[in-house]
């Protein structure tokens, strides 16, 4: 559905994306991730026809979105950042309108507008001026602008923001049912959401692409991934020896504390030593003050994949 | 043409949903009535050749409000939407730049007309009260009001082109101004200059919207303004254009 290869763009003076490439398939739904100003939004504005690209080239559908601008776009719903529109119209009014833009058949711009206010809870507000609604009631109208004229592919930068927990929560379930029939590009910085929603995760960092996997996979090829904390009583002799012999450890730290010792092991990202540590513990008669198995959060993988150069 | 008419219908919207255009149309009301009571005196004062659409429109009543209100019609039309950051929304829908720009031109130029409009009822007025003609002939009253569409077009590109430069509707609104200001001065400057040589008179010729407007009034419809003020226009839509996408690409 979306197809980017070697996609550069430079301002004067600074260069917000440096070559990427990616392709999305139909129905994923992809989470794209990255510290403000990482180049995110750019992207998005490209994909979405809005900025040209300085080289490379993106398709959309099959289209290009530079020289076939206008069917590409027609596959495309988009929800900019900051959710821009006409505070003078009322939100059935702007809906209507907005169909029309995107070439909705006439005789059915009343039942599609109706529609996406149900899917959005926007019912009650039909008939309320946009000006007057607050920021979480003006996503949820930009969010039904993005699908009101059914698109294949929905490019949405940061669609939670401003939403309160509930409203998140109602946003992620609906972009997680449309995902049979849509593929959805979702940008935004709450990474829980991300783990939740998304089929898979980019991450893109200083203009570049820095990982592009499943959550899962990005969680287990962290660092931390798999590391298990022991803490002994005492400073028993050849802990060390004994834990790194156990099955997929691979390597052992250890830290003399005051009253006992710190044990750290890398194991395999899918082994599970914790029941063989223990074993091992009883066989050595240590006292164990403490286990504990560290899992990684996609936090701890953003941070990691962004940090630095 | 269905987008472009969605798009029309839109701009022509967004004007009768701002509390300006209302202020605007009823200045301008008092304005032209105005205007119009002034020339009907000037007329009983002493006899004259000039007819009463003549009359009508080669005031400087009639100039001064004319030149002020094209500021006030255009500036919200491109920096409004760059300031609210809408011209995302509108560029990323499947409509070409060109529908953009034209829509917003003729929506401004829509409204223009529509400050007109009611101008004519004067001259109904006229008639019904006077029993008499305000003019000699039915192309007196064609002649005025195509060259108020065409003078108008021209002026309405002007103040679009200035609101696409900026975000800021008033810096749109000078700029507009200072524009349509130059070119009406440089139309009066065969009055100014002493004795201009053959050539110059030509040029300023074609800048004199008083000039034009003496001889459409009167019925003569010459084919070098209409085709001095479609090209301009032409031109000014094309800059237009260019710099519309020039901003949204560096955006």
């Amino acid at each position: 559905m979306i197809e980017v290869v070697n996609l550069t763009k430079r301002y004067p003076g600074f260069t917000a994306v440096r070559d990427i490439s990616f392709e999305v398939a139909k129905g994923e739904i992809v989470g794209f991730l990255g510290p403000n100003g990482a180049g995110k939004s750019t992207t998005m504005r490209i994909l979405s026809g809005y900025l040209p690209p300085t080289s490379g080239t993106v398709r959309i559908a099959g289209f290009d979105v530079f020289e076939q601008s206008i069917q590409a776009r027609s596959h495309i719903g988009y929800l900019p950042e900051n959710t821009p529109m006409y505070h003078d119209m009322r939100v059935h009014e702007y809906l209507r309108y907005r169909a029309a833009l995107k070439g909705v058949e006439s005789s059915q711009i009343k039942e599609r507008v109706g529609d996406v206010l149900e899917m959005c809870d926007l019912l009650e507000k039909e008939r309320a001026i946009i000006g007057t609604l607050s920021k979480g009631q003006r996503q949820r109208v930009g969010l039904a602008d993005a699908m009101v004229h059914d698109p294949d592919l929905l490019i949405l930068d940061e669609p939670t923001i401003g939403l309160d927990p509930n409203q998140i929560r109602q946003v992620r379930e609906l972009i997680k049912n449309l995902a049979n029939r849509r593929t959805v590009l979702v940008s935004t910085h709450i990474l829980p959401e991300v783990e939740i929603m998304c089929s898979r995760v980019i991450v893109i960092h200083k203009g570049r692409i820095r990982a592009s996997d499943t959550a899962d996979n990005l969680l287990k090829q962290h660092r931390s991934a798999g590391e298990v904390r022991l803490e002994l009583d005492g400073q028993p002799e050849n802990a060390k020896e004994i834990l790194a012999a156990i099955k997929g450890v691979k390597d052992v730290s250890e830290k003399k504390l005051d009253s006992g010792a710190l044990y750290q092991l890398r194991t395999d990202a899918d082994s599970e030593p914790i029941s063989a540590v223990l074993q091992a513990a009883r066989d050595n008669h240590w006292q164990v003050q403490a286990i504990e198995r560290k899992k990684p959060t996609l936090e701890d993988v953003f941070v990691d994949l962004t940090q630095g150069d | 043409m269905r987008t472009f008419i969605t798009l029309l219908s839109r701009e022509i919207k967004s004007f009768l949903h701002s509390p300006i255009a209302y202020v605007v149309l009823f200045f301008f009301l008092i304005a032209s009535g105005f205007n119009f009571y002034s020339g009907l005196s000037f007329l009983n004062q002493s006899p004259s050749e000039v007819t009463v659409v003549e009359a009508a429109f080669n005031t400087v009543l009639f100039w001064f409000p004319f030149v002020l209100i094209f500021p006030l019609i255009t500036m919200r039309t491109y920096a409004d939407e760059f300031r609210m950051g809408t011209i995302e929304t509108l560029a990323t829908a499947p409509v070409s730049d060109w529908q953009i720009v034209f829509s917003k031109f003729f929506g401004a130029l829509a409204f223009y007309i529509l400050l007109w409009a009611p101008s004519f009822l004067y001259f109904i007025a006229f008639k019904q009260i006077t029993g008499k003609e305000a003019a000699l002939a039915a192309g007196a009253y064609g002649g005025s009001y195509l060259l108020l569409v065409l003078l108008g077009a021209f002026y309405v590109s002007l103040g679009c082109l200035a609101s696409a430069l900026t975000n800021e509707q008033i810096n749109a609104a000078i700029m507009t101004f200072v524009a349509i200001f130059g070119f009406f001065v440089t139309g009066l400057l065969g009055f100014i200059l002493s004795s201009p040589s053959q050539a110059v008179r030509d040029v300023i010729a074609y800048f004199s919207a008083v000039e034009h407007m003496a001889d459409f009034s009167r019925g003569i419809i010459d084919s070098r303004p209409v085709i001095w003020y479609l090209s301009m226009t032409s031109l000014v839509l094309f800059i237009n254009l260019q710099v519309f996408q020039y901003r949204k690409w560096r955006a």
